[in-house]
């Protein structure tokens, strides 16, 4: 009985292999057909290969050594990770702080984008432009946000201290960039200030192609006001744009250090402004212990992928 | 006198009739009053800083330290911008130079960009071929990190071609850049694909497909990669890369001015100004090919 079902199993491993043979072929034949189109897609899949999957596996791979570009990798296994977690009080900072700032601005942000791409949608075409524009300007307005530096300047001339002293509201100067304790409010209001990018574009494109007609079939069932109007008909509509713009509020929150770098220095008092990134920065780039670098990095990338993923399952239920 | 000729020929041409749009049944007057007058409060605030950096960078000296602050300038002057070049001008790598290592990053790594992720997407959405899904999914998973996660690997592996400290270290791993593929491949699948079947019918080859057929009609598209890559590459530091001076770029020697103190507030001010303008003015200039293309942005699973 028992080489029974043998011969059954090995006949049945048999056909698989066979199909799965018979499959190849047809997939081969297939890729002959289409080469043309291998050669058009080649020039790019090399250099994103390159420069994007291949970097993300060496990153893996290198974060289980201690590599310093002088001396080949040696393995050292989890050690890296373990004195990240365990024993870097700094780089734990730097996650909370991380954290922190994207917990605040990834969904401010993100609501904030849809909002203001959904009110200006029924503004007339020109007033919607230049709308458009002065939302847009400050993601794409380079190193722009030095400029609040000014405005939170320590002494007596940082225009908010001037204007809360004469209101009386404080009576000394506060170090705005200097105090750790109003350092991430002030860097979460300036990337809020800055989160107004891509994904708003996005937004505002998807509301202009919502089909009108569904409105007025949604006036007639009943549809009272524009917040039912909105839940009902508008964002089951804008599916897709969500998630693009999801994608990119978390890309953007959890990349920060462009901003604490330049607002509260690099590194900030007290590492009080440290995130992932400059973490990362400082041992890649000045202390050139690349393997724990690149533990940070691959710890980066997880939470990245992992939270987009959370997310967009979230996403799917909208309007459901 | 122009209005008064505006209504009739609103008038004369009942069609356009519409100057004030129809109100739609949804909503209550009061309801839009609160909410435009939000909208305008918001983007007041967030139109002042810009505004405050092109008013200080026109400010003279003086008028910059003066309290209590005023947010426009009395007596505008481009002091600031032609100091600015004068600073430069006798800096040891000039300039020119700077700008010209700015331009020339730009517009190489956009042009390629383009060329090359137009050529990647027009396949990827317009033909079936096995792994066409599968490398489309893994473009949109390279989105959802930044490029920080592959800054170092990056490092090493531009250190084993031998580019680091040479343009090709900013120009070459900028072409691969997900988020062009992504807009253009979304873009291109509104193209019909009759079109294509035409020309090939007609017995146009592959390549000629692209370039007259498929090209032309996506110019929307192109408008958008641009303004992105130029964004990310105008803004480019390059300080990880490359180390030596006279390869540096704009952004990083403005920097440099902008860290020298009270005596260069004015010139870090003019500074703002010239790095931000360029974005701001493509995008200006091409806000309505943006909005077409962004319009098929979605992201579907």
């Amino acid at each position: 009985m028992s080489s029974e079902v043998v011969t059954r199993d090995s006949s049945f491993f048999k056909k698989y292999v066979t199909l799965r043979k018979h499959e190849a072929k047809i997939t081969w034949k297939k890729m002959k057909l289409s080469r043309n189109c291998y050669l058009f897609l080649l020039p790019y899949a090399v250099l994103f290969t390159m420069f994007y999957v291949f970097p993300v596996v060496a990153s893996i791979y290198y974060s289980f050594t201690y590599y310093n570009i002088l001396e080949s990798p040696r393995f050292i296994g989890l050690s890296n990770y373990i004195s990240l977690i365990l024993e870097d009080d700094i780089f734990l900072l730097g996650v909370k702080n991380t954290l922190l700032i994207a917990i605040v601005t990834g969904p401010l942000g993100y609501i904030m984008s849809f909002l203001f791409a959904w009110l200006i949608n029924e503004l007339p075409r020109w007033v919607r432009s230049v709308a458009v524009i002065v939302f847009y300007a400050p993601s794409i307005a380079g190193n722009c946000y030095v400029i609040f530096s000014v405005f939170f300047r320590g002494d007596a001339y940082g225009y908010v201290n001037a204007a809360l002293m004469n209101m009386g509201i404080i009576d000394t100067p506060k170090l705005w960039l200097i105090d750790p304790k109003y350092m991430l409010p002030i860097c979460m209001l300036v990337i809020l200030w800055m989160s107004l990018g891509t994904g708003f574009l996005s937004f505002v494109a998807g509301l202009q192609g919502v089909d009108r007609s569904q409105f007025e079939a949604g006036y007639m069932d009943g549809v009272k006001n524009r917040w039912q109007e909105l839940w009902y008909i508008t964002l089951p509509n804008m599916k897709p744009m969500l998630m693009f713009g999801a994608v990119m509020s978390i890309t953007q929150a959890f990349g920060v250090c462009d901003v604490t770098m330049a607002l509260c220095g690099y590194p900030s008092t007290d590492y009080a402004a440290r995130t992932i990134v400059t973490h990362l920065f400082d041992y890649g780039f000045s202390r050139f212990e690349m393997g724990y670098a690149c533990a940070i990095a691959t710890i980066l990338f997880l939470m990245m992928i992992l939270c987009n993923k959370a997310i967009q399952s979230l996403l799917r239920r909208v309007g459901t | 006198m122009s209005r008064k000729n505006k209504q009739e020929t609103a008038v004369n041409k009942p069609y356009k009739k519409k100057l004030i749009k129809r109100r739609k049944p949804n909503r209550s007057i009061a309801g839009d009053i609160v909410l435009y007058v939000f909208l305008l409060l918001v983007a007041l605030i967030m139109a002042f800083p810009i505004i405050y950096a092109v008013s200080s960078a026109l400010k003279p000296l003086d008028e910059l330290f003066k309290f209590p602050p005023r947010i426009f300038a009395q007596h505008p002057t481009t002091d600031n911008f032609s100091d600015l070049f004068v600073t430069m001008g006798k800096s040891w790598v000039t300039f020119s130079r700077y700008l010209f290592n700015t331009v020339f990053i730009t517009a190489v790594g956009t042009i390629g960009h383009l060329l090359v992720a137009s050529m990647g997407a027009f396949v990827l959405a317009k033909y079936e071929f096995p792994g066409n899904q599968a490398f489309f999914k893994l473009v949109t998973v390279a989105m959802m990190f930044t490029g920080y996660v592959t800054q170092i690997p990056n490092y090493l592996i531009l250190n084993k071609l031998g580019w680091i400290d040479t343009y090709w270290s900013i120009i070459i791993p900028a072409f691969a850049s997900p988020m062009g593929l992504f807009l253009m491949k979304q873009f291109m699948e509104g193209l019909p694909t009759s079109l294509i079947e035409a020309a090939k019918i007609d017995g146009a080859s592959e390549w000629k497909v692209f370039y007259s057929i498929v090209m032309p009609n996506v110019k929307p598209a192109w408008m958008t990669l641009i303004i992105f890559q130029v964004q990310a590459l105008w803004n480019n530091k390059a300080s990880t890369y490359i180390y030596s001076e006279e390869r540096k770029t704009l952004v990083y020697a403005l920097q440099q001015i902008q860290t020298g103190g009270i005596a260069r507030t004015g010139q870090g001010a003019a500074v703002l100004v010239v790095v931000m303008i360029v974005p701001i003015l493509i995008f200006v200039f091409s806000e309505s090919q943006i909005l077409e293309t962004m319009a098929s942005s979605g992201l579907k699973d």
